[in-house]
């Protein structure tokens, strides 16, 4: 599990260009959205593409997405549950 | 009608135009070469910048730049000109179509890979809901934005007008372009640039700002007409070629150069002659760069020794043409007058 949140921290500084950020200065706790790392609706889109090609994992509701990219801890437990690929 | 005057003139080039107070320009080598990109994150901030390709950044950075020279915090309309958009972004999406099948489009390098993302970021970035909008029109793309800024002045429609042009290298299509330029001995010989140039048009007159005359641009322009068209755009101004300080030309190195050739005809000897692709590169937008050198030489007093072939005669410089072209079309005049 801990590889995988290192993967997910990796995935996310590259996909959503955090140039400034390293895995290591993202906890596995922190949220994603709002006041944590400060990611915006357009970052959900990106993270739910990324879900999709890299884990095969679809998302069809909406508001699935509010719980599941919570923080780095949930999201790994989601994909680790529902992994395709 | 009201006079145009340009109360600030901002260029991030291949050169050091963006930090530096007066130029001292160093010629270009090499097929394709990037601008020299500021400190982006002191005008944007880093959560937007990461999303923003080159000529994104350049854009912005250069308005803000522009804006903050002529004390302006929301200007009254935004006109930006590109010629190949944002290609950058648009590679990056066409590519991952086709990488992954028409499948998994990430929606970032899509919203942005529109011709009007600079302008829009601009917008944005200021929460300016002014009139905003972007020419597309190869290149007369900037002349086409900054005419539109000059009217609007002249009709008094408006005061203070943000006008810029835009263009970026990207990393795939610029390199056929240069191989097409390559094989074709009558080819273009400067290497390929990108850059933003923005400049702040007002009717509001300064100490030692730059009014802009006038434009006209045409499609299309046969050698044999040139001079009388120039000979009338001057008149139509009350100039006559002998008031014409400093002529800055377009030369990129192809055969087209001999328009340049037949317009220099028009003028005295002592009129000097500059061109200056060979600093910026050639791209769509780069006669912004140029009109951004007009401005700087009328407001120093001063050409960059670079620029000269010979020693120039004159003692003051008030008056400034700028003629470019791109491959014997788009044709653009530029008339800059001292104040």
């Amino acid at each position: 599990m801990s590889e995988l949140k290192q993967e997910l921290k990796e995935k996310i500084i590259d996909i959503l260009n955090l140039e400034d950020l390293s895995p290591s200065d993202i906890n596995n706790n922190d949220a994603l959205f709002g006041d944590g790392l400060g990611l915006d609706s357009i970052d959900a889109l990106e993270l739910i593409v990324m879900l999709d090609k890299d884990f095969g994992i679809q998302l069809t509701d909406p508001k699935q997405g509010k719980e599941i990219f919570k923080s780095i801890s949930v999201l790994a437990d989601y994909i680790a549950e529902h992994r395709k690929k | 009608m009201n006079s145009c005057y340009i109360h600030s003139a901002v260029s991030i080039s291949a050169q050091n135009s963006f930090e530096l107070e007066f130029l001292e320009l160093f010629e270009i080598s090499g097929k394709n070469v990037e601008a020299i990109a500021p400190n982006y994150k002191e005008y944007i901030s880093p959560m937007v910048l990461r999303r923003m390709a080159t000529g994104v950044k350049m854009g912005v950075a250069a308005a803000s730049k522009a804006l903050q020279n002529a004390n302006i915090d929301k200007p009254n309309a935004i006109l930006t000109g590109t010629g190949m958009g944002c290609i950058e972004d648009t590679e990056k999406f066409l590519n991952s179509i086709i990488a992954n099948d028409e499948e998994f489009l990430t929606p970032t390098s899509f919203i942005q890979s529109t011709h009007n993302t600079v302008g829009a970021q601009i917008a944005l970035g200021l929460q300016c809901k002014a009139y905003n909008n972007t020419y597309v029109h190869g290149a007369l793309s900037f002349e086409s934005a900054l005419l539109d800024g000059l009217l609007m002045v002249q009709n008094e429609e408006t005061k203070n007008v943000l006008v810029g042009g835009v263009d970026e290298l990207g990393t795939e299509f610029v390199d056929y372009v240069r191989m097409l330029e390559d094989q074709n001995p009558n080819g273009i010989k400067v290497p390929i640039g990108e850059g933003a140039s923005f400049f702040v048009l007002s009717s509001e007159k300064k100490h030692n700002v730059v009014e802009l005359l006038g434009i006209k641009t045409s499609s299309k322009l046969s050698i044999h007409s040139l001079q009388n068209e120039l000979i009338a755009f001057l008149s139509h101004h009350h100039l006559k070629p002998d008031s014409i300080d400093v002529l800055i030309l377009g030369n990129n190195g192809d055969s087209f150069d001999d328009y340049y050739d037949e317009a220099s005809k028009a003028f005295p000897q002592e009129t000097i002659n500059l061109s200056y692709k060979q600093f910026c590169g050639e791209f769509y937008t780069a006669s912004a760069f140029g009109l951004f050198l007009g401005c700087e030489i009328l407001k120093s007093q001063q050409i960059p020794e670079t620029l000269l072939q010979h020693k120039a005669q004159k003692t003051s410089l008030k008056t400034i043409l700028l003629y470019n072209q791109f491959k014997g079309r788009d044709h653009s005049f530029i008339l800059l007058r001292q104040c």
